[in-house]
Formats: structure tokens, C-alpha cells, sequence
């Protein structure tokens, strides 16, 4: 097991939620904020300190999707695969973004600068086909649109 | 502002707010919830910039407000007091709207919206045909007030309905009062709300729980986003007057974790309640104490089921369980716990202000007032819409939505996102109604509406819709599991045009199957696109299979993208454009596409320009032999061929 996760992160997380019930999800979530991924020691911590074993954490990180057990790229590419983003062609942009970045859905570039994900609705249909990267949103895409702003974003000094 | 102590206080808080209400003072209204990704903050910052410059920054009001329902045309703004609506703004706008519209109160023809059908532009929202087919109820505050200022809230009459309810009705008036009223769930399986009310109010035991589900997962769906976002309040007084009727103590508002402004919004909006006293115990003197929790969902689609989502507030992996018991007897923590969607909650405080009468005197036999839903697909006006149910599918998707965009025809508009069924031409006199929709295999479901066209292929569309659904099944029951897994591999290989003869009937059989025996609504309610699309367009999939044809020229493994050479003027446009290489020919030399290198991308079809319309998509027919060498070159190079 590796160990070099600053535990010390998760003090103020399981403090706050000490003694509620109903609580791992959330405190999952935070930590998950906290590293970026929920690395193997601190599910431990986290099963040890709320006195959930283990297996069920696990059982839980694993259903929902938007928990991740590897670490993920600083730049998180969220393609909207809804029903209007998909008669709109977001299927196409899936295709132009995996062959831009080398990896598949659901997959990091080695270099961990992006992930690639998709996710069911943004709820932003009037801009299908739309994607965000972090916190921005790109709407009414060409393929050649979403390989550009992908591009720029690979440039040095545009990472965020 | 401190804690309200009781109603009294409450009313001189309104009275007082009302009282500094300048209605001469300039107010601009932008919308900085679905505008924000079309660039709003931008506007609002060059708004503030200007005005500051100009010396005006105290003399008009900027300010950030939720949905206004028109994304289509977004960033759109309203200036208020005269009600101007600009549209499709960009920062350079602003110092023109400022010096003319705002100093000068002169109109800019340019930036008002232009009525297709009339060509005329019109200056005020409430005359343009996107809103005047309207009736806004749940949506009366979104796009006027800043959801993020209680102050508006309740200047807008917000918390009356909770001081009514809590001092002149009495718990079973209340609940009375919605069971007339008629309102049914808005969540997609329509329970009629007062009864589900009056179920947890009877169940056995003193500690009951009030849940808002705000996961809303349909594809195409952004109706409970909007109220979330732009009118907080409203949701959580409904819950507020539910939980005081049925005697709930305590309660939680599950959100989609993708929507971070909700999120934020209704954080805020609870901290703000707390501080009024309007939350927590004894609130207005009443009383009655009522704590909510913020729970964001983690990403599962299922949550949205009721049983699911309560295994997901306990902190557990986010799986249905049989009903009964249903929640109302037994639900979070094995107590009795009333379910409703966001926007079932906010149309309460309405109703407990005008009353049961005035509620069901919206909307028809089966459904009562009023219904959002969002607009969304190849359709003009993208956005959010609210009508009294029961208007005709053809008053929506056309008088108000706009119609189909230029170049397309309208094939049909899938409603109630995965659960939900097509809805062909032929049906778009019918009512949006519970009922109407259901005889033809559709369903009102939550509110989206997606409008397809002739490119539109019904076989990928309802292969789209399994994968959705196989991918979301939590796979605790077998015939979800395995039921739309099988169905998916028949549809995905019939779009790959390696359907065989009997597939049809097969993807019927395993439907019915799968519908009657799942455990939950996923399961129950994931064959309807693929029935309803073998009941419309059945020629459609009859096509794939013998034919290997796609007709609407969808599916990627049955066509190909071909150039004609008497139309190609040999611009190298497309040859540049190609991301794999595959276009062969030169500056002059008539292009030809490699089929074999081909990965059917359509960059070429896009690109290459309009006058020369020379690629084209073909399907179930061969691709014509390249023309014969030696006569590949034209002689007449277009001013494009440099």
C-alpha cells in the first residue's frame, strides 16, 4: 500500500460530520475534493474513523460515477452526451476528442493534464453539442472547434 | 435583517421592502444562470464598468437573475421599467445600450428580437411569441428577482403562503386544500400530491421526513435546474408547508451534483431562511421546527427512483427496493418520508394562496395547472417554457418553440427523456396531457421535450436511449440487467446493418418482458423509446435490416460520404479539413474520397461550401467508381481553387 497521501487533509472533513448518520457519501465527496481522487489510505482512514468496513465504501465509490479511484488530470473535459447533444452530433465530438487526446471516455493522458469524461446531461441543451473543460463551457461545437479549444488548452500557461 | 419573530414582523419585513421599491428606477435584468455559458458574466461586468464610468452605477440597477426561459437567444437582458427585451448581447453592445436605451430611453432596433413569422421586431418580452403563449405560475419569479436576495423573494409575496398555512389552515386544511387542487407530481409518474401527503401524515410514529428530489437525470431536461437556481425560495417554502402539514421535523434536498449553481443558490437560500427564522425551530413563533439538509447526488441516474434515492441519503450504494412498504410507511431510516420533485414543491405556495379552485381551474380533467418543460433538440427556440397542461404538443413545439430550424422537417419530439416515448406528426393535435400521452405510448414524464428531424434516425435514437439506460441500470434486478443489455446489442447491431430478419419482433418480445417484470421505474419504463419507435417508424428499422439503409443518414457503419465530380470545383476546402488523410486530388484535380481510409467524421460535408454542394452522404447504395483517369482535372478553376 502506498502511503504518501497527507492524511492530515481529512481531519477537518470527518470532524465536521462526526457522529451523523448517513454521512459517507458526503464525506467522500469532500475528500475526494480535498485530493483530487480517494487514494487507498484514505478510504482506510475514512472506514476506520466512521466505523464503515471498507468493502461497503468500496461498494459505494464504485457505483457512483463521479467518484475515482486514480487520479484524474488537472484539466477535466466533460462532454454532455444528452439527448439534444446527441441528435445535435456529440457523438462525433466524442470521437474527434478521444483521437486529439490519445485516450478513450473515461481515461487520463499520461502526462495527467486531461481526463476525459462524459456525462449524461449537462442541462444545458441550447448549447448542444456542448462540453465543459473545468468550469467553462463550450457550446454548439464543430468537431474542428472541440479540437481546437483542446488544443489551447494543452498549450503551456493555459492549464488551470 | 433578524429573526422574524412572527407573522406580524413578517408582513411589516414585506411591507418596508415594498415601501423602498423604486419602480421608476432603471433595472437591468440579465440572466446569469443558463446565460452564464453564453457569456452573461461578461455583460454584467461591462454593464457595471460603463455605468461606473458614466457616473450612473447608483442611478441603475444591475441585476443577476435566473432563467428568463429564452436560451436560444441567450445572453438576453430586460430593462425595466419599460420592459425591453435585447437579445444575443456581446459586451460591446453595453456602452450603446447605456448611452441610448438608459439615458435616452430610445429603443436599439438591432438588438430586439426579430419575429420570424412576422419579421418584425418586437421591443417588449411579453409581446414575443416565445412568451405570450405562456402562463408563468411555478416560474413567476425566474427572471425578475435575484434568487440570491431573500428581500426580493418576499417582496414578491414570498413566505405568505408558509404564514397562511401556518396560521389560518391547520395541517388537514392544507392538505385538503392540495388533494382539490388537483396538482399531481411533477417528477415523471404523476401521483397526485395531496393523497401522498395525506399518507404520511397518517402513518404511525412521530418522526417523519421531508425529501426534495432535485436529481434531475432525464436527458434534455432542465426544468427543475431553472426553479433551483432561479427561485430557491419558492422550493423551499413548498417543502416548508408540507412539512408542517404532514408533521415532519426534518428533511433533505437531493441535487444533482451537476448543477453547482443550484447547489449554490439553495445553500445560500437556507442560510438566509435560518437567519429569518423561516427555518430551524420554532419558526415564526409557530411553533413548528423544521431543520433541511443540502445531500448532492454523486452521479447515478437511479437516485432519481424514490427508493433509490433515500439508499443514497442513508449514505448506500443507490439501489430501488420492492414497494411496498412504500416511503410514505416506511422510507429514510425505516420512517415515514414524503418524496417530491422540485417543481411539485414550488407550485404549494401558490396554490395555498389562491386556493384549490383557482389551481384546477388551469389545465384539463387529468391534469391540473400548469407544466414546465424544456425545449430542447432541432427546434428554434431552445429554452424553458411553461404552459397550462393540457395545450396542444403543436402550441408548444411550434407557436411557442418556433418550429424546426431552416432546412429541417419535423419527424417527431421525444418526451419524458428516457422513460418516454416518440411522439410522430400525425399525433401533434393532442393535448399535453397524463393521459393523452400515455395512449400513445408516451409519457409527460418530467418536462423534456427534444425535437427531432428528418436527420434525425429513430433506430440510433432509441439504441441511444438503451445505452443509457443499460449503463445507469444498477443491475440489482435481472431483467434490467440482462433485459436491456440484450435489447441494446439487437439494436446496436441492427444500426450497424447486421439486423437479420426477426429482430423487430425479438426487441418487441424482450420490451414487454422487460417492462412487466423490472423492479423499478428505470427498468419498467426503459423499453418505451424502442417501442414507440417500432410502433411509428417501424419502416425506418425494416430499412436497416433489409436494406442496410439509414435513411435519415445517422448511423456511421451504413453510410458514406461521396463527392460528385461535376459538382466539385476541386477548392482542396475538404482535402485540408480531413482529419485522417482520406481525400485525394489537388488544386484543380477533382477530389475523391478514400472509402477505406474514411472514419465518416461529415467534416467534409460541412465544409465544403454552399455553392458548390458537392459531398454528399449516401446509404444503401454503392459509392460510383472515381471517374476514369485522364479526366479528373477540370479546366475552369472557380475563385475558390485558390
Amino acid at each position: 500500500m502506498s502511503n504518501n497521501a497527507d492524511l492530515s487533509l481529512l481531519n477537518p472533513i470527518l470532524e465536521k460530520y462526526q457522529s451523523q448518520k448517513g454521512v459517507l457519501i458526503t464525506v467522500l465527496q469532500e475528500a475526494q475534493e480535498a485530493y483530487g481522487y480517494l487514494p487507498e489510505e484514505v478510504l482506510s482512514t475514512i472506514s476506520q474513523e466512521l466505523r464503515v468496513s471498507l468493502s461497503r465504501i468500496y461498494a459505494v465509490v464504485t457505483f457512483y460515477a463521479q467518484f475515482y479511484l486514480t487520479p484524474r488530470g488537472r484539466n477535466i473535459i466533460r462532454l454532455c452526451r444528452g439527448t439534444a447533444c446527441h441528435v445535435r452530433g456529440s457523438n462525433l465530438i466524442l470521437e474527434v476528442l478521444e483521437e486529439t487526446l490519445g485516450i478513450s471516455e473515461g481515461e487520463t493522458t499520461e502526462n495527467l493534464q486531461f481526463s476525459l469524461e462524459t456525462v449524461a446531461c449537462l442541462g444545458t441543451c441550447f448549447l448542444a453539442p456542448v462540453m465543459m473543460v473545468d468550469h467553462s463551457y463550450y457550446g454548439k461545437l464543430s468537431s474542428q472547434q472541440a479540437k481546437t479549444i483542446i488544443e489551447s488548452y494543452a498549450q503551456p500557461g493555459k492549464e488551470s | 435583517m433578524g429573526k422574524l419573530r412572527n407573522a406580524k414582523e413578517l408582513q411589516d419585513l414585506r411591507n418596508k421592502l415594498l415601501a423602498e421599491v423604486d419602480t421608476n428606477r432603471t433595472c437591468v435584468r440579465i440572466c446569469m444562470t443558463g446565460c452564464r455559458a453564453h457569456g452573461a458574466e461578461q455583460i454584467r461586468d461591462a454593464f457595471n464598468e460603463e455605468l461606473k464610468k458614466q457616473g450612473l452605477d447608483k442611478k441603475v440597477e444591475i441585476r443577476e437573475t435566473g432563467c428568463h426561459g429564452f436560451c436560444a437567444r441567450a445572453p438576453v437582458i430586460v430593462i425595466d421599467p419599460q420592459g425591453i427585451f435585447y437579445q444575443q448581447l456581446t459586451p460591446e453592445d453595453i456602452p450603446d445600450i447605456i448611452s441610448q436605451t438608459i439615458e435616452n430611453g430610445e429603443v436599439i432596433e438591432r438588438l430586439l428580437y426579430l419575429e420570424p413569422q412576422t419579421g418584425q421586431r418586437i421591443t417588449c418580452e411579453r409581446d414575443v411569441a416565445f412568451y405570450s403563449g405562456q402562463q408563468k405560475n411555478v416560474l413567476h419569479n425566474c427572471g425578475i428577482i435575484d434568487p440570491t436576495n431573500v428581500s426580493h423573494y418576499i417582496a414578491r409575496g414570498g413566505y405568505s403562503a408558509l404564514e397562511k398555512a401556518l396560521f389560518s389552515m391547520g395541517p388537514e386544511t392544507i392538505i385538503n386544500e392540495v388533494t382539490e387542487s388537483g396538482l399531481r407530481g411533477r417528477g415523471g409518474a404523476g401521483f397526485p400530491t395531496g393523497r401522498k401527503w395525506g399518507f404520511v401524515r397518517s402513518a404511525a410514529g412521530d418522526t417523519k421526513y421531508i425529501v426534495c428530489n432535485g436529481d434531475e437525470g432525464d436527458p434534455g431536461a432542465f426544468m427543475d435546474r431553472a426553479v433551483l437556481e432561479g427561485d430557491p425560495h419558492s422550493v423551499l417554502e413548498g417543502m416548508l408547508i408540507a412539512a408542517y402539514a404532514m408533521g415532519a421535523g426534518e428533511g433533505y434536498i437531493y441535487v444533482r451534483a451537476e448543477y453547482p449553481i443550484a447547489v449554490e443558490h439553495l445553500k445560500l437560500a437556507l442560510t438566509q431562511a435560518k437567519e429569518l427564522g423561516l427555518l430551524g425551530q420554532n419558526i415564526l413563533g409557530s411553533g413548528f421546527n423544521l431543520e433541511l439538509k443540502i445531500k448532492e447526488g454523486a452521479g447515478a441516474f437511479v437516485c432519481g427512483e424514490e427508493t433509490a434515492l433515500l439508499a443514497s441519503i442513508e449514505g448506500r450504494r443507490g439501489m430501488p427496493r420492492p414497494r411496498p412498504p412504500f416511503p410514505a410507511q416506511s422510507g429514510l431510516w425505516g420512517k415515514p418520508t414524503n418524496i417530491n420533485n422540485v417543481e411539485t414543491y414550488a407550485n404549494i405556495a401558490s396554490i395555498i394562496i389562491n386556493g384549490a379552485d383557482w389551481f384546477a381551474g388551469m389545465g384539463t380533467e387529468q391534469g391540473k395547472g400548469t407544466k414546465i418543460f424544456s425545449l430542447a433538440g432541432k427546434i428554434n427556440n431552445t429554452g424553458l417554457v411553461e404552459v397550462p397542461i393540457g395545450i396542444p404538443i403543436k402550441e408548444v413545439v411550434f407557436n411557442i418553440g418556433g418550429g424546426v430550424p431552416e432546412g429541417g422537417k419535423f419527424k417527431a419530439v421525444q418526451m419524458g427523456g428516457p422513460s418516454g416515448g416518440c411522439v410522430p406528426e400525425q399525433y401533434l393535435d393532442l393535448p399535453v396531457d397524463y393521459g393523452s400521452l400515455e395512449a400513445i405510448g408516451a409519457i409527460m414524464g418530467s418536462g423534456g421535450m427534444v425535437v427531432m428531424d428528418e436527420a434525425t434516425c429513430m433506430v440510433d435514437v432509441a439504441r441511444y436511449f438503451l445505452a443509457f439506460t443499460q449503463t445507469e441500470s444498477c443491475g440489482k434486478c435481472t431483467p434490467c440487467r440482462l433485459g436491456t443489455k440484450r435489447m441494446l446489442e439487437i439494436l446496436t447491431r441492427i444500426t450497424e446493418g447486421k439486423g437479420s430478419e426477426g429482430d423487430i419482433e425479438l426487441l418487441i418480445e424482450l420490451a414487454e418482458g422487460v417492462k412487466d417484470s423490472a423492479l423499478c421505474g428505470l427498468g419498467q419504463t426503459a423499453p418505451n423509446p424502442v417501442l414507440t419507435t417500432i410502433k411509428y417508424f417501424r419502416d425506418e428499422y425494416e430499412e436497416h435490416i433489409k436494406n442496410h439503409r439509414c435513411p435519415a443518414g445517422t448511423c456511421k457503419a451504413l453510410i458514406s460520404y461521396y463527392i460528385e465530380p461535376e459538382k466539385c470545383q476541386a477548392c482542396m476546402i475538404c482535402a485540408r479539413e480531413c482529419p485522417v488523410d482520406a481525400i485525394t486530388g489537388g488544386k484543380g484535380v477533382i477530389h475523391v474520397i478514400d472509402q477505406t481510409k474514411c472514419s465518416k467524421c461529415g467534416n467534409c460535408l460541412e465544409v465544403c461550401p454552399e455553392r458548390f454542394g458537392a459531398v454528399t452522404k449516401l446509404s444503401g447504395v454503392p459509392v460510383p467508381a472515381p471517374v476514369p483517369p485522364g479526366t479528373e482535372v477540370i479546366r475552369k478553376r472557380s475563385k475558390a481553387s485558390e
